[in-house]
């Protein structure tokens, strides 16, 4: 896309390739007036397409193998993996997210009970990190030198099968913390704008029957208990956006 | 040492619904008046424009517009024998932040409490004798009446551009409305929002179990409507983003919509952004507040002498200011004594989990307040003799929005992931509905705000401690709510009628409600509430604290409205009593 | 160019005239009655920078040859105008000659108010002699002042460019016409000097005259056609939509923004009623200009498929599905002079960076329409503008995308960047 206006963002995007966590943090006394300028605002900012960001090789292939077995490519949709999940969950652990940027991570870190929630000192990408790196090592044990995307389905399945039971246990790793974790994420993928790396071509959004970035349904709201027929669009558009012919 | 600026009338701390509207107000009467925001300016157009606000990961999911933990959160243990932990991720709620504050991201659902809420222990003590009232429950009333508030509600209503339908007008009961709300004035603003298909299935139920079904007030406007500062809204669209969302066309009645425009305006009126108060500032007798200490984002630490404090900030961050500030005693649960921190709430949830067959729900085409609600089991509504509880809910079915990152029922038992995870989701999508009970939420002595005496937050300050856990009472109030929303889940015609029981314990991590109350409770008595019926505290009377935290308990609907008719019920008290004659306000 | 050096070779500067005697003190009512008129006259607009001090000068005004940087209007002796006398007052504004004999860019419209009558100019004089004196430098400083291109940066090219464009001489009034039309045409032509957007210019920056109030471009902007066409200028207004136009900066139909926002909240907005009403008159008297039927683009036309795809889910949940808006709230799209404006410029920019519409005290709203160019491609942004105006009975030319692309590099180089 073809912008003369946005230097400051896409150079972020250039480093982090995440949205903009939103707002400027300088201190404003503002009166008289309701701040607006031109072309004012934070839009989000799409990925770049492309190699890891976070993710090595040998992660990003695991991460791969796995959400292709969390979702699956069968009649109802393509798979996660054909989806860019695990893009989109790349470009998420290099951003804010993956940092736990925005949460409160004050030491002293002390386990509590469930209703407490996450104590962690850990933030996705370390999680992530570690999860991985625990994996491969239970791999070349358990699958002798095989790691998931040298496995078959099935395989893959029984090995997320286990993380989610707690069977396999990881060696270094909370493997359950780290299957709900790529599950959790998986599935933000799957259902987000596509801008973000996964849901391409609208796979999660058109499984369901979701719409997407609409912003009108007056015209919908009283065909109650119908089928509503409108195209899935993203907050950047849709093919029917670009002219047909020249 | 901070940087002294020079005086004004008033500082706010906090910019969002009651900072607005107590700084229209008193702009309106000629103060000079400061608003102090911790989060940054926000408006339509420049932060949540429909040209992107469509983004659920990046405003449901990363919560974009929320209050970030990592400037402020709370400690939580549900029982005084635990330690207790900061809430390091928000989830069980989501307070607001920047300028419009949780007013920018709210529902719209725009409630009044009943008669009898006002006075909840008076009755229940006349209507089922002292002993209806459980050990430990510290209920009380709220030092006003729905009659007194009864215009400061309306003044929110027209401002927010509010969509409903009366019940009763001036004690005459209006077909359609809800039969058992206290009178009105007059009618809503607008006209109902339009029905989901869900709704209209609970409405036929709830008629046919003989209850009386009405529409949400919704502060999602049915049509444009321009609200009498002369500012205009337009119609909802039914997009399905609204809580969690800004409105990115101007439908939705928040501070950005519905009051800045004018305010803004004033020559007398100043914002200050990403500026943090880190303190009431009292003179040495301490019985009089001089101003608020602050950090720019600068890190500059400035004071604003102020001859008026109005603290206006979400539920929690109040009363965290007043214990960091000296104004009110202290709670003290062993003694039962003090008043800060005292009676926090919150809201009850149940309901039913409902799966249909063939049929198109749309989940996507919804608003923030498109519900159909039955208040037949709300408050002291039914008999309660014999229940074994007090308290009640308001049952609703609506829909908010089929947002899939959130939003993928599938029938229990299904799998969580592979070919089988997406049959179920995609049979759920189109065929759930939910009928749910927002229940009251009572006090009790052992739940409760205090400092945490481990964490502190950025600059240095303890954060406050939340240690909350439900009770009998509320448990039972829910198990009855359940099986009301199950018995008309079924009369629906739903396949598939599942409980959704409180659970066991309250915990911080799925989302439930932002409706955390209570904690510098508003009365009549200095020993069991913080601020006068006006909202002045009684212990430095230039300080009005304004907001859910005065809530002496909560009740069975949405705090907003009532946090709406509070800050105009303040501002009246402020420019007709107040500013004639500085001081302690005497009931009038 | 030639014509002009040489005639500028011809002429001197006008005379010096004394400085002022001590005159008696004006009445209350005259300074009142120039404080309208200066406000009728949008002073305020061009003589302060934006957040500066009212009146002391020194904003920018931007011309197709270059800046040329306002004076000081407040009464400090040394930096402002008070050591005019009332004379040389008068020929400034009724000549464009400055104090020291000096020929004025007409960036300061004395070509209109050439047309305004002897006590209205001194009322404003004696208003503007109230204000609290500023001292600010840069306002008179000539040399420095302005920032033009040859040949204009040649103050005495004015002179020459009076010869062929200025036309001396005061209103007229028509006699076959009512007072309250002829007060309308005193305004416009004179102190709103509204032509000075809504007239196209010539190469030179004059007014073409033949086509008065026919819709002129300004700082990417297109200020529309005040004549009576249906589809182009105010056809579609009645009078009563005009005055609500200019008194509260929008209408049922529109909003003001950019230029006009400006001179909404800074001039109309704030005149009496009945001048808005004799403006309203005046204009809605202004003869449609006859123009070749054009048919519009069918359909089927793959510009306008895209384009309806990229509204609807883009554009429909404010100005709705039908282009009709919600009234004073979201323009109408449908019969917008705005949008089938020949020109498409306004609407791009409008489309690529936002606009925020004017807020006053009748309508404080000012609703703001986002900026869509981070997210449309030139392509996209000129199928939908091609869109709608072809939809719903509108009819304007295909927008093309180079045509966007243009404003685009024009805008941001407008931004600085």
């Amino acid at each position: 896309m073809p912008h003369g206006t946005l230097r400051r963002r896409q150079l972020l995007a250039s480093t982090s390739a995440v949205l903009l966590a939103g707002c400027s943090v300088r201190a404003r006394t503002i009166s008289d007036t309701r701040p607006w300028s031109a072309g004012a605002g934070e839009p989000p900012i799409a990925i770049t397409p492309g190699p890891w960001v976070f993710f090595s090789p040998e992660e990003g292939a695991t991460v791969d193998a796995l959400v292709e077995r969390l979702i699956p490519h069968d009649a109802l949709s393509v798979s996660g993996r054909e989806a860019g999940c695990s893009v989109f969950i790349d470009r998420q652990l290099a951003g804010a997210y993956g940092s736990s940027e925005r949460l409160y991570m004050r030491p002293p870190f002390m386990a509590g009970t469930p209703m407490q929630g996450m104590q962690s000192a850990l933030t996705p990408a370390a999680q992530y990190r570690q999860g991985l790196a625990a994996l491969h090592a239970y791999c070349r044990v358990a699958y002798v030198g095989r790691l998931p995307h040298e496995m078959t389905a099935e395989q893959r399945d029984a090995l997320l099968k286990g993380l989610e039971s707690r069977q396999v246990k990881l060696d270094g790793a909370d493997g359950h913390g780290f299957f709900e974790l790529l599950l959790t994420n998986t599935m933000e993928g799957f259902f987000a704008d596509p801008l973000y790396g996964g849901n391409q071509g609208f796979a999660g959004w058109k499984m369901i029957g979701f719409p997407g970035a609409r912003y009108d349904y007056r015209d919908e709201i009283a065909h109650r208990n119908q089928v509503i027929d409108v195209a899935t669009v993203g907050i950047t558009g849709r093919p029917d956006w670009t002219r047909k012919g020249t | 040492m901070a940087r002294k600026l020079p005086g004004v009338d008033a500082v706010i701390v906090g910019l969002g619904w009651t900072g607005a509207i107590l700084a229209e107000r008193l702009t309106a009467a000629g103060l000079k008046v400061v608003a102090i925001e911790r989060g940054p300016w926000r408006d339509t157009a420049t932060d949540f424009p429909p040209s992107y606000a469509p983004d659920e990961l990046r405003y449901a999911i990363r919560q974009d517009l929320f209050l970030r933990p990592a400037q402020e959160t709370v400690t939580f243990r549900n029982k005084t024998s635990e330690t207790a932990l900061p809430i390091r991720s928000f989830g069980s709620f989501l307070p607001g932040n920047g300028v419009g504050g949780a007013g920018t991201h709210w529902n719209g659902q725009t409630w009044r409490f009943l008669e009898k809420d006002f006075v909840v222990k008076s009755h229940v003590t006349e209507r089922y004798g002292k002993s209806a009232i459980p050990e430990g429950m510290t209920i009380q009333d709220w030092g006003v009446t729905y009659a007194d508030l009864e215009k400061s509600y309306d003044s929110f209503e027209w401002t927010a551009g509010v969509s409903g339908r009366a019940g009763n007008i001036a004690g005459t009961r209006q077909q359609g409305g809800n039969p058992f709300e206290g009178p009105r004035s007059r009618d809503f603003p607008l006209p109902p929002l339009e029905l989901s298909h869900a709704s209209s299935l609970f409405a036929k139920a709830a008629r046919e179990l003989g209850h009386s079904p009405f529409p949400c007030p919704a502060a999602n406007a049915s049509r444009a409507y321009t609200n009498p500062l002369g500012v205009t809204l337009g119609p909802c669209t039914y997009c399905g983003f609204c809580e969690r969302f800004g409105c990115g066309n101007y439908s939705k009645g928040s501070p950005q919509t519905t009051i800045l425009p004018v305010l803004m305006r004033r020559p007398n009126f100043e914002a200050r952004t990403n500026a943090e108060v880190l303190k009431v500032l009292t003179d040495r007798s301490g019985t009089r507040a001089t101003g608020v200490t602050y950090v720019d984002a600068q890190g500059e630490e400035l004071e604003q002498p102020a001859e008026l404090v109005l603290l206006c900030a979400y539920q929690f961050c109040n009363v965290r200011l007043m214990l960091l500030s000296g104004i009110g005693t202290p709670y003290d649960p062993a003694a039962g004594t003090g008043v800060v921190g005292r009676n926090y709430c919150y809201q009850t949830g149940a309901g039913a989990q409902l799966f249909f067959e063939n049929t198109r729900m749309n989940p996507f085409i919804g608003s923030g307040a498109l519900q159909q609600v039955i208040d037949d089991f709300n408050g002291d509504n039914f008999d309660h003799t014999g229940l074994g509880f007090i308290g009640g809910g308001s049952i609703s079915c609506g829909q908010t929005n089929g947002r899939p990152i959130l939003y993928r029922p599938t029938e229990p038992g299904s799998p969580r992931w592979g070919s089988a995870w997406k049959q179920a989701t995609v049979a759920g999508y189109q065929n759930a509905a939910s009928v749910g009970s927002q229940g009251s939420s009572y006090a009790y002595r052992d739940s409760y705000l205090d400092l945490d005496p481990t964490y502190t937050d950025r600059f240095g300050r303890p954060l406050l401690r939340m240690t909350f856990d439900w009770h009998d009472n509320e448990h039972k109030a829910a198990a009855y709510a359940t099986q009301r929303c199950m018995e008309i889940g079924r009369a629906m015609g739903a396949k598939q009628v599942l409980a959704r029981n409180l659970s066991e314990h309250y915990s911080i991590v799925p989302y439930q409600s932002t409706h955390t109350v209570g904690g510098a409770a508003m009365g009549a008595d200095p020993k069991t509430s913080a601020v006068k019926r006006y909202l002045q505290s009684w212990d430095v009377p230039n300080v009005f604290a304004v907001g859910a935290h005065a809530f002496p308990q909560n009740h069975g609907y949405n705090p907003t409205g009532t946090v709406g008719a509070l800050a105009y019920w303040a501002a009246e008290a402020i420019t007709s009593q107040y500013l004639k004659s500085p001081g302690a306000l005497v009931p009038t | 160019m030639r014509i002009i050096l040489a005639i500028i070779a011809a002429l001197l500067a006008a005379p010096a005239i004394a400085p002022p005697a001590i005159a008696a003190s004006p009445s209350f009512e005259v300074v009142q009655r120039g404080q309208a008129l200066a406000i009728a006259g949008d002073c305020v607009a061009c003589h302060t920078v934006p957040g500066g001090t009212p009146f002391a000068g020194g904003r920018a005004i931007e011309t197709p040859f270059g800046n040329v940087l306002t004076p000081n209007l407040t009464p400090d002796r040394e930096t402002g105008i008070g050591d005019w006398s009332d004379e040389v007052f008068l020929r400034a504004m009724q000549t464009g000659i400055g104090h020291d004999g000096e020929h004025l860019y007409p960036a300061f419209p004395y070509p209109y108010y050439t047309h305004v009558g002897r006590e209205d100019l001194l009322a404003i004089r004696s208003w503007l002699a109230t204000l609290e004196p500023v001292r600010n430098v840069v306002a008179r400083n000539e040399a420095v002042r302005n920032q033009l291109s040859f040949p204009f940066d040649i103050r005495l090219s004015m002179a020459a460019w009076n010869a062929l464009f200025f036309e001396n001489g005061l209103f007229r009034p028509m006699p076959s016409k009512s007072a309250e039309w002829n007060r309308g045409a005193y305004l416009v032509e004179g102190l709103g000097h509204c032509g000075a957007c809504h007239t196209p210019k010539n190469s030179l920056g004059g007014d073409r005259t033949s086509a008065t109030l026919q819709g002129g471009a300004i700082q990417d902007w297109f200020a529309p056609a005040l004549g009576s066409d249906l589809r182009t200028g105010l056809g579609g207004w009645s009078v009563d939509d005009v005055v609500e136009y200019l008194r509260a900066g929008r209408n049922a139909k529109s909003a003001a923004s950019g230029p006009m926002g400006e001179v909404v909240s800074y001039s109309t907005s704030h005149m009496p009623l009945a001048d808005l009403q004799a403006i309203a008159v005046y204009l809605k008297d202004q003869p449609a200009v006859p123009r070749d039927a054009i048919p519009p683009l069918p359909a089927s036309d793959a510009g306008m498929q895209a384009g309806r795809a990229i509204y609807l889910d883009n554009c429909a949940a404010c100005h709705t599905a039908t282009g009709a808006g919600i009234p004073r709230l979201f323009p109408t799209l449908s019969g917008s002079a705005v949008v089938q404006s020949p020109d498409p410029v306004t609407l791009a920019r409008v489309v690529l960076i936002g606009a925020q519409a004017v807020a006053t005290a009748e309508a404080p709203t000012g609703p703001a329409m986002p900026a869509f160019g981070w997210k449309l491609s030139d392509a996209q942004t000129a199928s939908v503008l091609t869109y709608i105006r072809n939809a719903w009975g509108n009819v304007a030319p295909a927008v093309d995308a180079g045509t966007v692309a243009s404003t685009r590099r024009h805008l941001a180089q407008r931004a600085g960047n």
